[in-house]
């Protein structure tokens, strides 16, 4: 039996009543035409959502390389396709115009940021890193080598991957950081 | 956790206590549910009639930062009632275990203090020794009985003594009654086959108590026997999808990766002194080597040899102890012009650590900052915060746009100790990038610098670095991935787990509690996506759990010493003893089978080394040494209302004070901050707000910062609902929304009436959501184990706002 939209849609008005009928009728066909408008033809890949350590499985829609859809993955065992308030606006997180788009840059005593380009901005952070730690470096400490600089810290990343934590400290440490921390107590 | 998310369905009784599980970990209660349905109690223990406590059996009010005196409550009431499972307790903890007579516990104190450095040491809380055996090696001594006046039992027994039900009620203003029926209903689960399980956040930690609360859950689990079983464990429900994962990857000031302690000055100035001091004589930590050397040949490659100690020199080394490098410390050396330039990745401490405004103070001193993130933060922004003049500020700073979660790869692991694999669903918009390769290029730039610079300053462990992922196009994640689960040097072929580690140099692995998960190339077992279609939740098949995918450790108590299960419809490992092996539905946490031969070891074995990871006693540790104490003792938080009512000794005596902010902290029973403040967080927002109050949709659902007092405050101070209103400490005060509840409830507090004020924290000057910093009001003192800031409880005042 084909569904028009009309006919889902008084079912599932009345909501109680739509929910408690809902596993009387087979949906199939409203679920294919559902899917036909919003993500037909759309690659889908799972992720796991950013926010707490509960870890749900979402799915994300992307069309011509943009996120059409996200929503929760029912295949994963922790959520089953739940997903809070938070995880379920995870598709407000890539289509926002709020997000950061270019490098910024402020110098010093300067009231605003001004837009600058990565390879500018790659060199010049390499510059004040060398420069910070070349100029603070300890090689010995009290008979003991050391091999560090106390001038430069580095904080982050609860909500990155576990590739680049991992890196992120092989860095810190291969330039001697010995201020490091990240998110785990707060 | 010991456990994980899907095993809370298990459980026969659910304690929730410094959590709101059902608010801050929503889809948690998917499974707190179905236990629910299947006969489960759940219990709620919490300041506020939260949303967890209004699906609660049973909720019982507790004032913030008295959890040591509700947890000794429950182990006077299992004393007393000898409800603890006793043939556990005997075997698979250190109960049995004599401690020396030197030890001694009164008026509150622990011997050993040391009053001018407001230290303990521990040597007097050792355990007695036996003579050495024909081997050499001596064991602690032990009596089974459990009658010596020295064994553990005897002085667990004696030290909750004092924590009646009365004296629980004057301490936590919990009444006696919902204490009784809280300490009925969860002590229950100390009957051999039932199973208890406690769900916690930062409700437990962030107190000057902060680590002898998290023991305390430990003790009373392993007194109910409740460890290494479906449905039971001590289950932290942590705050960020990869906090878990970061802390593995040892992106922490005390620690490198896989939890092998940092290198210290003092304590290891060559290999040879960290392989001798940090190789416990027993437990599965006797490997320590292997994990070690085997990083090292992953960070320095083929440059790392026999010769040089693989370079251990290299790395760099803390002085006295790697917490005093962390958040706080860090801030602190930024105050006094030490630290000159920060770099600062997808992480916001202006809005989420405690004593904010210092900390934004502090930046000025900065010469450079570098931070990296989806949307503008207050930290990014500090120099044109509200109330400054950028003028007058010198500091130098990069924005870089990066990719949000959807646009990157990777994996990520859940606070179940569950990885799993991100695939990346689109680009990062503009010219946004991925972190990874940001760090790539950075990385490789910094090398390229100091390749050149014949003046450079000790290159070598920058340019000797084994760093070869690949760079633009061909940057490979998965490079990562196999690096950190390890690989054999010599034909580059991944390791199939850390039981094939060797400490000889033959293998590279970035952490060894990682590896398996890429035991084959181009086999990553993070990807996986088979869920089990029957069983008791575990999901061997989706993701890989560390250690080993096992999802519950230290399971070898699910079992007796013979090898039965306590619970046979529930069990993870079992002895047949007809064919003589064991029958496995979870990854043994001990040693089950011959590494060489194959054969089954027997279950006497294991039984008498459960805790295979806990050095070197491999029992569960009833009394343990932490730096405040072998055994949680309730004191007073830093700013706290009342005396205490236990002892002489008002608040913890080794906790962790900072010089320059002493003075603001609140005297007690403080007149001008007579409420005790709170903080916690909801559902809509998530931590710092960096995200979420960026969303218009979820700007929707809650845009304001509310202060949430009872009725009662509300009319003593004329305030109603909606008003706006200003909370104040001895550190600053804000403005916020007034939110006049009945979910918060004065509690009578040794015969004083005490209100309480709570306040969510996410909010900050940037945003479509803006409002003020809550941890600006929030004390700089701190847990002295881990330095955790007791951001939990502080006294403030609460105000109707000068229009």
């Amino acid at each position: 039996m084909e569904f028009t939209r009309r006919q889902f849609l008084k079912v599932s008005g009345a909501t109680g009543l739509g929910i408690a009928l809902s596993s009387l009728f087979d949906l199939s066909s409203v679920k294919a035409y559902a899917q036909e408008l919003r993500i037909k033809g759309a690659k889908e890949t799972p992720t796991i959502c950013h926010y707490c350590s509960v870890g749900c499985g979402i799915i994300v829609s992307t069309s011509g390389g943009k996120v059409i859809n996200t929503e929760g993955d029912p295949e994963n065992p922790v959520n089953l396709g739940a997903l809070c308030s938070k995880g379920a606006s995870f598709y407000q997180v890539a289509v926002n115009e709020r997000r950061l788009t270019k490098v910024l840059y402020r110098a010093p005593g300067a009231s605003d940021w001004v837009e600058k380009d990565w390879s500018w901005a790659t060199k010049e952070i390499a510059q004040r890193i060398k420069k910070t730690r070349d100029a603070t470096f300890k090689t010995t400490e009290d008979g003991v080598t050391v091999n560090k600089t106390e001038a430069i810290a580095h904080l982050g990343g609860a909500i990155h991957t576990n590739e680049e934590c991992y890196l992120f400290q092989k860095f810190a440490r291969a330039l001697g950081m010995v201020y490091i921390d990240a998110q785990a107590r707060l | 956790m010991t456990n994980h998310w899907t095993d809370i369905a298990n459980a026969d009784v659910i304690l929730i206590i410094g959590s709101n599980a059902a608010e801050n970990h929503p889809i948690s209660f998917k499974w707190v549910t179905k236990a629910k349905e299947k006969g489960a109690k759940l219990i709620v223990v919490d300041p506020r009639f939260t949303r967890s406590a209004a699906l609660a059996d049973i909720y019982a009010p507790i004032r913030p930062g008295t959890n040591i005196a509700f947890f000794g409550g429950l182990f006077n009431y299992i004393l007393r009632n000898k409800l603890y499972h006793e043939e556990y307790v005997v075997n698979y903890t250190n109960a049995s275990f004599l401690i020396k007579p030197e030890y001694s516990f009164k008026d509150g104190m622990f011997s050993g203090y040391d009053k001018e450095k407001r230290k303990y040491d521990p040597a007097t809380w050792g355990y007695q020794m036996s003579p050495p055996g024909p081997d050499g090696k001596t064991v602690p001594l032990r009596d089974k009985t459990l009658q010596d006046p020295n064994c553990v039992f005897q002085l667990l027994k004696k030290h909750y003594a004092r924590y009646t039900p009365e004296m629980v009620e004057k301490i936590c203003g919990t009444p006696k009654d919902a204490f009784l029926e809280v300490a009925k209903t969860y002590c229950a689960t100390g009957k051999p086959g039932k199973a208890g399980t406690i769900l916690y956040a930062m409700g437990q930690t962030q107190f000057t108590v902060g680590t002898q609360n998290i023991r305390a859950m430990a003790m009373l689990q392993l007194l109910l026997g409740n460890i290494g079983i479906a449905g039971g464990g001590v289950n932290a429900l942590r705050g960020h999808s990869n906090v878990q994962g970061h802390c593995d990857m040892g992106i922490l000031a005390h620690v490198l990766t896989g939890y092998n302690p940092i290198p210290l000055k003092e304590k290891h100035p060559t290999l040879k002194d960290y392989i001798e001091k940090e190789t416990p004589k027993a437990s599965y930590w006797v490997n320590r080597p292997k994990f070690l050397i085997s990083v090292l040949k992953a960070f320095y490659g083929e440059n790392a040899t026999k010769e040089n100690d693989f370079l251990y020199d290299y790395l760099p080394k803390v002085t006295t102890s790697g917490t005093l490098y962390s958040t706080i410390p860090i801030f602190e050396a930024i105050a006094a012009g030490k630290i000159k330039g920060l770099l600062c990745w997808g992480m916001n401490p202006l809005v989420v650590a405690a004593n904010a405004g210092r900390k934004a103070e502090a930046m000025h001193n900065l010469d450079w900052l570098v931070a990296a993130d989806i949307f503008e933060t207050e930290t990014a922004t500090f120099w044109k915060r509200p109330g400054v003049s950028p003028a007058n500020i010198k500091t130098e700073i990069f924005l870089l746009p990066t990719a949000a979660r959807m646009e990157r790869e990777g994996c990520f692991t859940n606070s179940g100790r569950l990885i799993q694999w991100g695939w990346k669903g689109a680009n990062p918009p503009g010219e946004a990038k991925w972190d990874l390769s940001i760090l790539n290029e950075l990385y490789l730039t910094i090398k390229d610098l100091y390749k050149k610079d014949p003046k450079a300053v000790s290159p070598d462990p920058i340019v000797k670095l084994n760093w070869d992922y690949g760079r633009g196009e061909t940057l490979d994640v998965e490079k990562v991935t196999k690096e950190i689960s390890g690989y054999t040097v010599a034909d580059g072929k991944p390791v199939l787990n850390f039981t094939k580690l060797a400490d000889d140099g033959s293998t590279a692995c970035g952490s060894w509690i990682y590896s398996g998960i890429y035991p084959e190339d181009g086999k990553n077992l993070t990807k996986r996506r088979i869920a089990e279609k029957e069983g008791i939740g575990l999901n061997s098949e989706w993701g890989y759990a560390w250690p080993l995918n096992r999802r519950i450790v230290y399971n070898r108590c699910s079992a007796d010493p013979t090898g039965k299960p306590y619970n046979k419809d529930k069990w993870l490992v079992r002895w047949n003893e007809a064919e003589k092996k064991w029958e496995t539905r979870d990854v043994p946490d001990f040693g089950w089978k011959d590494a060489k031969t194959g054969e089954m070891i027997p279950p006497e074995k294991s039984a008498a080394a459960p805790f295979i990871m806990v050095a070197t006693e491999t029992v569960g540790r009833l009394f343990g040494t932490v730096a405040d104490g072998p055994l949680p003792e309730h004191y007073e938080p830093f700013e706290s209302p009342v005396k205490n009512p236990l002892s002489p000794v008002q608040s913890n005596p080794a906790a962790k004070i900072w010089p320059a902010e002493v003075d603001k902290l609140a005297p007690v029973g403080s007149p001008e901050y007579p409420f005790i403040c709170s903080t916690y967080r909801i559902s809509e927002q998530w931590h710092s707000g960096t995200i979420t109050r960026n969303l218009p949709w979820l700007c929707e659902l809650m845009p304001n910062l509310f202060a949430e007092i009872s009725p009662e405050l509300a009319q003593a101070k004329g305030i109603r609902n909606g008003d706006k209103v200003t909370i104040a400490t001895p550190r600053g005060k804000i403005e916020a929304i007034a939110c006049v509840s009945e979910r918060i409830k004065a509690l009578q507090v040794d015969g004083k009436k005490v209100e309480i004020v709570g306040l969510p924290w996410h909010w900050g000057w940037t945003g479509i959501a803006k409002g003020d910093v809550t941890n600006w009001l929030t004390p700089q003192v701190a847990d002295p184990s881990v330095f955790m800031p007791e951001t939990k409880v502080f006294l403030c005042n609460i105000e109707k706002a000068v229009a």
